[in-house]
C-alpha cells in the first residue's frame, strides 16, 4: 500500500509535465489552430537556455525560469511572424510538416554540437535534500515541480477563459475579421498567443533540466505522449488538457509498478480506447 | 614427344600462369561499413566518434601508399533491428562492404550476425555487449573486440561480492542487451555467495527512473545493479542521488558505464561508481597519443569511449590480415580464420589474441570514478583500482557452448 501511495505521488510529478506541455499545445492550437510539432524542441530549448545561462553568465535557475520562456518565446515570435503565418487559412497538415521539418533541424544542429548523453545542470541549493513522509523520500525538488507547474497551469488557464485579453483572444480565433473591427490587431495577438505556447514549454524544460540530463532528444522522447496526452484531453480545450496531463502521469506511474513493460505504450492504449469511444476527446467539443 | 603433347603441355603451362598470376594481382580493395547509432542515446559512445576512429585507422595503415584502395561508409541503425539487418543486406548486396565495425546494440548485433554469416562478409563488433556473440549465437565471420556480458559481470559483479554487496536487485533494460547483462551477473553474484532478490525492466530510452527506484529502494537489497547503457543509466545515477538512495545505504552498481556517460553525468553526481572498462584513453602513452589526435578532430573534443578505440584497433587487425593474405579474396569466413591464427597488437589494447569462438582477449580494468577535487580536468576521470589477465576476463571456453569451439 505504501509503495502505491509513492507510485500515485511519482506520477503526479511527471504528470505536471504532461500538463505544462499539453496545455501550450491546446493553447496554440485553440488560438492558431497549429498542430505544433516544434514543441518538444522548444521545451529541449528551455533547457539548453537555462544550461547557457548558468554556465555562460553565471544566471542561476530562478532567474532561468523567468529568462529561459522568454528568450525561447521570442524566438518562438519570430518563427510565427517569419514563416507560420503564411499557413493561415491551409489545411492542418501544412502546418503539422512545417513545424515537424523545424523540430529535426533544431534537434539536428544542438546534436552535432552537444552530443546526445547531454549536458549536467545541477538542483538549486535551495531545492536540494528530501523529507521522509512515512512512505517515501520525496525529494524537494519534485515537490517543487508539482505545486510550481500547478500554479503556472491554473494560471494560464484563469488568463484565457476569465480575463478580459483571453475574451479578446478567444473572439479573435472565432472571427477575425469582426474582432478586426474593434480595432484590434489580431497578427499580433496571434503572434503572442504563438509566444506564450512557446514560453509554457520553455518553462517545463527549465523545470525539467535538474531532473533529467539536458539533451537535444530530450523533447523528441517526450513530444509523442504530449500528443497523445492532448488528443485524450481534447484539442484545443485548455482545462482539458491540464486534467488529462496529470491524470495520465498517475495512469503511467501505476503502470510502471504493475506491469512495468508496458509503462511506454499504456499511454497510446489509452488513446485508442478514447478515439474509439469518443473521438473529440473527453472533454472536446465536436468541430 | 610429339607435336600434340608438346601442344597440350604448353597449354597446361599457360593455364597454370594464368591461375597464379590471378592469384598475384589479388583485389586490393577494401569497403568498410561503420553502423552504429548516429542519432540516439548511444550516439556518443559510438556514433560519429566510431567513423572517425575507422578514418584513422586507414590512415594510419599506410595502406593506400601500397597502392590498397580503401572506401569509408557508415549508416545509422536508429537502435532497430530491422533497419539494422535492412542496411547489412544492402550493403553487403549492392554496395559490397567486405567489413561491418562497431554494431553496437545487442539487438541490433544478434540481427546482422546472422546476416553477415549468410552473406559470408565480416563482422568486427566493438559495440555491442551480449556475450552470446561469441556463445551459443557464435558465427565463423565474427569477432567481438572490446567487451561483453560475461567480462562485465565477472569483473565488477565479482568485486562488489567481495566487497560485502551481497543482495543485488536490478534496474534492467528490457532488450537483448539488458537481458544478457543481468542473467550473466546475477550468475556471477549466486556464485560468489550473494543472492539476487528481485528486479524490474524498464523499456529502452526511459526519461523518468523514479518509479523503478523508488522500487529499488524498497527492496532494501544493498546493490542495485543497473543492467543498462547510455542515457538510461545516467538518469538512473542522476536520479537515484535525488532521491536519496546512495545516502539511504544502498549502493549503485553501473555494470556497462562508458567515459561519455561519466562525462555527461560530471564528478559530482558520479564519483566513487565503480565499474569495468578494457579501454581508458589516459592507461599509456599509446592510448595517451591516440586520444590527443582523436579529440582534436572530435567536434566536441570528446576523448575516445572503448568502442570507438575497438573500432581503430579491429580494423588495424584487420588491415594487417588482408595484407599477410596478400590482397582481399572477399571470402569473410577465410579473413575472419586468418585473423584468429595472427596474433593482435596495436597501441590501444596491447598484445592479444581471437579465440576459436570469435572472442578477442585482452585485459580487463575496473575503475572508480575520481572525486572532483582529484580530477585534474575535463575527462580526467579514472583511477584504476584492478586489473583482471586477459585470459581470466573473459568466459573459459570449457564453458562455452559455441559449436565452433572442439572440446
Amino acid at each position: 500500500m505504501q509503495a502505491l501511495y509513492a507510485q500515485l505521488l511519482v506520477g503526479l510529478i511527471n504528470g505536471s509535465f504532461y500538463a505544462l506541455l499539453s496545455l501550450g499545445l491546446a493553447v496554440i492550437f485553440g488560438m492558431l489552430n497549429i498542430i505544433n510539432f516544434a514543441h518538444g524542441a522548444v521545451y529541449m530549448m528551455g533547457a539548453f537556455v537555462a544550461y547557457f545561462l548558468l554556465n555562460l553568465g553565471g544566471i542561476n535557475y530562478w532567474w532561468a525560469l523567468l529568462l529561459a520562456p522568454i528568450i525561447v518565446g521570442i524566438f518562438g515570435m519570430i518563427l510565427e511572424r517569419t514563416m507560420l503565418q503564411w499557413l493561415t487559412g491551409l489545411d492542418h497538415l501544412y502546418g503539422l510538416l512545417l513545424t515537424f521539418g523545424i523540430a529535426l533541424i533544431v534537434q539536428g544542429v544542438f546534436q552535432n554540437y552537444f552530443g546526445s548523453s547531454g549536458l549536467p545542470y545541477a538542483i538549486p541549493d535551495q531545492l536540494r535534500g528530501g523529507m521522509n513522509l512515512g512512505f517515501m523520500f520525496l525529494p524537494v525538488y519534485r515537490g517543487w515541480v508539482v505545486v510550481f507547474s500547478l500554479v503556472v497551469c491554473l494560471a494560464t488557464w484563469f488568463l484565457i477563459e476569465k480575463t478580459q485579453l483571453g475574451a479578446y483572444l478567444r473572439a479573435a480565433t472565432e472571427n477575425p475579421t469582426l474582432v478586426r473591427a474593434f480595432g484590434i490587431n489580431v497578427p499580433r495577438m496571434i503572434t503572442l498567443t504563438y509566444g506564450l505556447g512557446v514560453g509554457l514549454a520553455a518553462l517545463a524544460g527549465v523545470l525539467s533540466a535538474p531532473i533529467n540530463q539536458v539533451r537535444p532528444l530530450m523533447g523528441a522522447d517526450l513530444i509523442i505522449v504530449v500528443f497523445a496526452v492532448v488528443v485524450i484531453g481534447g484539442m484545443g480545450s485548455i482545462m482539458g488538457s491540464i486534467i488529462t496531463g496529470f491524470a495520465l502521469g498517475v495512469i503511467e506511474g501505476l503502470t510502471k509498478y504493475f506491469y512495468p513493460e508496458a509503462s511506454n505504450t499504456v499511454v497510446f492504449v489509452l488513446m485508442v480506447l478514447v478515439l474509439l469511444v469518443k473521438p473529440t476527446g473527453l472533454t472536446g467539443r465536436a468541430a | 614427344m610429339n607435336t600434340r603433347s608438346i601442344a597440350s603441355f604448353l597449354l597446361g603451362t599457360a593455364l597454370a600462369l594464368a591461375t597464379t598470376s590471378g592469384a598475384m594481382a589479388q583485389d586490393k580493395t577494401i569497403k568498410i561499413g561503420v553502423l552504429t547509432d548516429n542519432s540516439g542515446l548511444y550516439a556518443d559512445l559510438g556514433g560519429p566518434g566510431s567513423t572517425l576512429a575507422a578514418q584513422m585507422a586507414i590512415e594510419d595503415s599506410g595502406l593506400a601508399a601500397k597502392g590498397w584502395k580503401l572506401d569509408l561508409i557508415s549508416a545509422d541503425h536508429q537502435n532497430k533491428p530491422d533497419i539494422g539487418t535492412a542496411i547489412a543486406r544492402q550493403w553487403i548486396d549492392v554496395e559490397k562492404v567486405d567489413v561491418f565495425m562497431d554494431v553496437l546494440n545487442s539487438g541490433v548485433a544478434l540481427a546482422v550476425n546472422n546476416v553477415v554469416r549468410e552473406k559470408n562478409s565480416v563482422l568486427i563488433d566493438t559495440g555491442a555487449a551480449t556475450s552470446d556473440l561469441t556463445n551459443a549465437q557464435c558465427s565463423p565471420n565474427t569477432v567481438h573486440w572490446v567487451y561483453d556480458t560475461y567480462m562485465l559481470a565477472n569483473s565488477t559483479g565479482q568485486a562488489l561480492v567481495k566487497a560485502g554487496g551481497d543482495t543485488w536487485y536490478f534496474l534492467t533494460a528490457d532488450y537483448a542487451f539488458g537481458h544478457a547483462l543481468e542473467r550473466d551477473t546475477a550468475a556471477v553474484v549466486v556464485k560468489s555467495g550473494g543472492k539476487v532478490i528481485g528486479g524490474v525492466k524498464h523499456p529502452l530510452n526511459t526519461a523518468d527512473f523514479s518509479s523503478f527506484l523508488l522500487q529499488a529502494q524498497a527492496s532494501k537489497a544493498k546493490i542495485i545493479g543497473m543492467a543498462n547503457a547510455g542515457g538510461d543509466t545516467t538518469n538512473t545515477i542522476k536520479q537515484a542521488a535525488e532521491f536519496g538512495i546512495v545516502g539511504g545505504g544502498q549502493k549503485l552498481a553501473g555494470l556497462l558505464l562508458f567515459i561519455t556517460d561519466v562525462h555527461a553525468l560530471g564528478l559530482k553526481v558520479a564519483q566513487g561508481l565503480n565499474f569495468t572498462e578494457t579501454f581508458y584513453w589516459d592507461l599509456n602513452d599509446g592510448t595517451r597519443a591516440f586520444a590527443k589526435r582523436f579529440s582534436e578532430k572530435m567536434k566536441n573534443k570528446a576523448m575516445p569511449s572503448m568502442v570507438q578505440a575497438g573500432v581503430y584497433s579491429g580494423l588495424i587487425h584487420y588491415f594487417k590480415t588482408l595484407e599477410a593474405l596478400g590482397g582481399n579474396p572477399h571470402d569473410g569466413a577465410k579473413v575472419v580464420a586468418k585473423m584468429k591464427e595472427m596474433p593482435t597488437d596495436d597501441p590501444l589494447f596491447g598484445k592479444g589474441t581471437i579465440r576459436a569462438d570469435g572472442r578477442k582477449l585482452h585485459p580487463a580494468y575496473l575503475f572508480e570514478v575520481k572525486k572532483p577535487e582529484e580530477s585534474k580536468g575535463p575527462w580526467d576521470y579514472y583511477k584504476l583500482v584492478g586489473t583482471t589477465a586477459a585470459d581470466q576476463a573473459f568466459r573459459p571456453l570449457s564453458e562455452s557452448a559455441c559449436p565452433l569451439v572442439k572440446k
